[in-house]
């Protein structure tokens, strides 16, 4: 119960206002097609310069939960969903709009988000400290795995092709080995005065993040989004509240599908608000209502999406290994900080972690007082031209990655990872298992070089990394990550080959 | 899949295997071996990857990843240059503020769906550009004194 020493931090004026402040620019930075979670927050680093740790983390934090929760208002109103975790509530939240509902099915979604986001955070309460009790007993040849874990399941799990991604979190291995070696002090792959002091994570991220969308939204051409903004009539909210609680297992449903997806790294928001909708619909006795506009497939959906923000932090907070890119950037918001999350944050900033899971837990409530009143105002953002959306970006990142060092050689490398990043990701390639790689990259050499030196004091290199239940199960899981990621992948090329051939059979009939 | 993804692939995979086997000799010759250590084993995972796709491509079973249209192309083309030249060279040049606004308004105009014949549309991304570049400026410069690249005007 130490977390309640901490509420009145988040309460203080400022911090209050920060807690507002990313709360709603949030919801309206969700609300925007094109703009995602992770490249909102990434976009936002830059903010935080200037504001001390807990500070910097509640504006993220705040950020983080509202934007998930934000792309519920175009996916409703425009049928465009803000992030990809809202995919699934287009199905029915659209149709409902289209009936005239819009303003009830935007409750819902805000309502719902709400309820599973309350729960996902209170999840990280009370697991967070055990786990990171737990992660006290783990020595260097455990978190190298640990590390190497983190890049293979995302590297699989995250892509469309398991070698491309797990091929992505190699890239970013490497990358994360340029500059100086920190045991010997020797010169690795410095091959421009850009990179002599490494690849600094803030531009990374805004590069592999922002920069592609940037290049997507050019490659749209001369297109504006011409969807139609289907209007917002009145609608009783206490109903709205009512209806959430009486479709309570479409709402458990997503709330615990999504906080179960959320503590899995590199599974992330689309996958459990999918999930969450297909388990919602095949257990409901209305199942034939879903997709024509059911309240249920909307609750289900957006209380999953919800949920999963606190789990996704719990891996994050205990073992320093992002259980998603937006917590990959929010570990990025850490470090710049001067924090580095693991076993002992909350033995030595138990201020700064408690302040900042106690603001996620408002930012939930606020999310949805404020995602009533913004919806409007937010659907109205969410037609801004790709043209200025682009150019804004483009200016941000640019800004961002020369603030962090005040360094143009941040800028080549945040223009260089970007710009090559929207060629790789044309072919398959992913940016999560990259900027993973980069992240968990020195903590994985840093723990490898340590256990090296381990091994040869007392045992070898083999015994010491690949013997003990830690060291085996952890082995294990990375095996069968992949194993059930090529298992998955195989069993779509079967499914599209048919496809084809059945194809081919009907024009030759 | 037509022919035209498929050499594509090819192409791309096969920049990527050659970037792995660069990384790896790089690993292999360089010294001290101890620095070099980890990334050897980095590498030769990565060269394995990468020839894997790269065969898979050759063998045209790679399907992941929609390639490269020339429309589009053509259509990030102008913008690709665009943000180069205000990374590389205006930026550093003419300082963030005043690279931001030509570059802001380049692709603005570029990229708008309106009419360029009507100087109803241009008064617009004039006082879109100048909006935007004072609200940066107002907010990093003046308020959160954060830095950034200065040169001329700013």
């Amino acid at each position: 119960m130490e977390f309640l020493f901490y509420f009145g931090d988040v309460f203080t004026p400022f911090n209050f206002m920060l807690l507002l402040i990313g709360t709603i620019g949030g919801l309206i930075l969700g609300a925007t097609p094109g703009l995602s979670p992770t490249m909102a927050v990434a976009l936002l680093i830059p903010f935080t310069f200037k504001l001390d740790a807990t500070q910097g983390l509640i504006l993220l934090g705040a950020a983080y939960t509202s934007t998930v929760a934000g792309g519920a208002v175009s996916a409703i109103l425009l049928k465009i969903p803000g992030a990809p975790a809202n995919i699934a509530t287009t199905l029915d939240g659209h149709t409902m709009a289209k009936n005239g509902q819009g303003a009830r099915a935007l409750q819902l979604s805000f309502i719902s988000s709400a309820i599973g986001g309350v729960f996902g955070v209170l999840l990280l309460i009370f697991l967070t400290p055990v786990l990171a009790e737990w992660a006290l007993a783990f020595g260097p040849s455990h978190l190298f795995w640990l590390a190497i874990l983190g890049v293979t399941v995302i590297g699989s799990l995250d892509s469309s092709s398991v070698v491309k991604g797990l091929l992505s979190g190699c890239i970013g291995l490497w990358l994360a080995t340029i500059g100086f070696d920190d045991v010997m002090g020797a010169q690795r792959f410095i091959f421009h005065s850009s990179v002599s002091g490494g690849i600094n994570i803030i531009p990374a991220l805004i590069g592999l993040f922002a920069i592609p969308q940037v290049i997507t939204m050019f490659a749209k051409g001369r297109h504006q989004h011409d969807a139609e903004v289907l209007k917002v009539e009145k609608s009783p909210i206490m109903d709205s509240i009512r209806e959430v609680f009486r479709r309570s297992r479409a709402l458990s449903i997503g709330t615990l599908t999504g906080s179960f997806i959320g503590l899995i790294p590199g599974v992330g928001g689309q996958i459990a608000g999918l999930v969450a909708y297909d388990q919602a619909r095949k257990t409901s006795p209305e199942r034939k209502k879903f997709g024509t506009g059911h309240s249920e497939g909307v609750i289900a959906a957006e209380s999953a999406n919800n949920a999963m923000v606190g789990p996704s932090l719990v891996p994050l907070l205990t073992l320093s290994i992002p259980g998603s890119p937006t917590a990959a950037v929010l570990l990025g918001g850490l470090l710049i900080h001067g924090i580095f999350p693991g076993s002992d944050l909350f033995e030595n900033y138990p201020d700064v972690a408690w302040t900042f899971i106690n603001s996620m837990l408002i930012g939930q409530i606020l999310m949805c007082v404020f995602g009533l009143y913004v919806a409007g105002l937010a659907a109205r953002v969410a037609q801004v031209p790709n043209a200025v959306m682009a150019a804004v970006v483009l200016a941000l990142a640019v800004f961002g990655s020369y603030s962090v060092q005040t360094s143009m050689g941040d800028v080549y490398i945040m223009a260089a990872l970007g710009t090559g990043m929207y060629f790789l990701e044309r072919f398959g390639f992913s940016a999560a298992p990259l900027v993973l790689g980069l992240i968990l990259g020195p903590i994985a050499e840093a723990n490898f070089v340590q256990g090296a030196m381990i091994a040869n004091a007392t045992s070898s290199m083999g015994t010491y990394f690949f013997t003990g239940v830690l060291n085996l199960t952890l082995i294990g899981i990375v095996v069968a990550s992949i194993a059930y990621s090529v298992w998955m992948e195989l069993r779509q090329r079967r499914y599209l080959s048919k496809e084809d051939t059945l194809e081919q059979q009907e024009r030759t009939t | 899949m037509t022919d035209r993804p498929r050499t594509q692939h090819i192409l791309a995979s096969g920049l990527v295997a050659l970037v792995g086997i660069w990384v790896a000799w790089l690993s292999f010759t360089g010294t001290p071996a101890r620095a070099f250590l980890f990334p050897r084993i980095i590498s030769v995972v990565f060269v394995a990857l990468a020839l894997w796709t790269f065969g898979k491509a050759l063998l045209g079973k790679t399907r992941v990843g929609p390639g490269l249209s020339v429309i589009a192309v053509r259509n990030i083309l102008p913008g690709i240059v665009v943000l180069l030249i205000y990374v590389f060279w205006a930026a550093p040049t003419l300082g963030f503020y005043t690279a931001s606004t030509i570059a802001f308004f380049i692709l603005l105009s570029f990229y708008d769906p309106a009419p360029h014949g009507e100087i109803r549309t241009w008064v617009k991304r004039v006082l879109i550009t100048a909006g935007f570049l004072a609200v940066m400026y107002g907010l990093f410069a003046l308020l959160l004194g954060v830095f950034t690249p200065r040169e001329i005007l700013f």
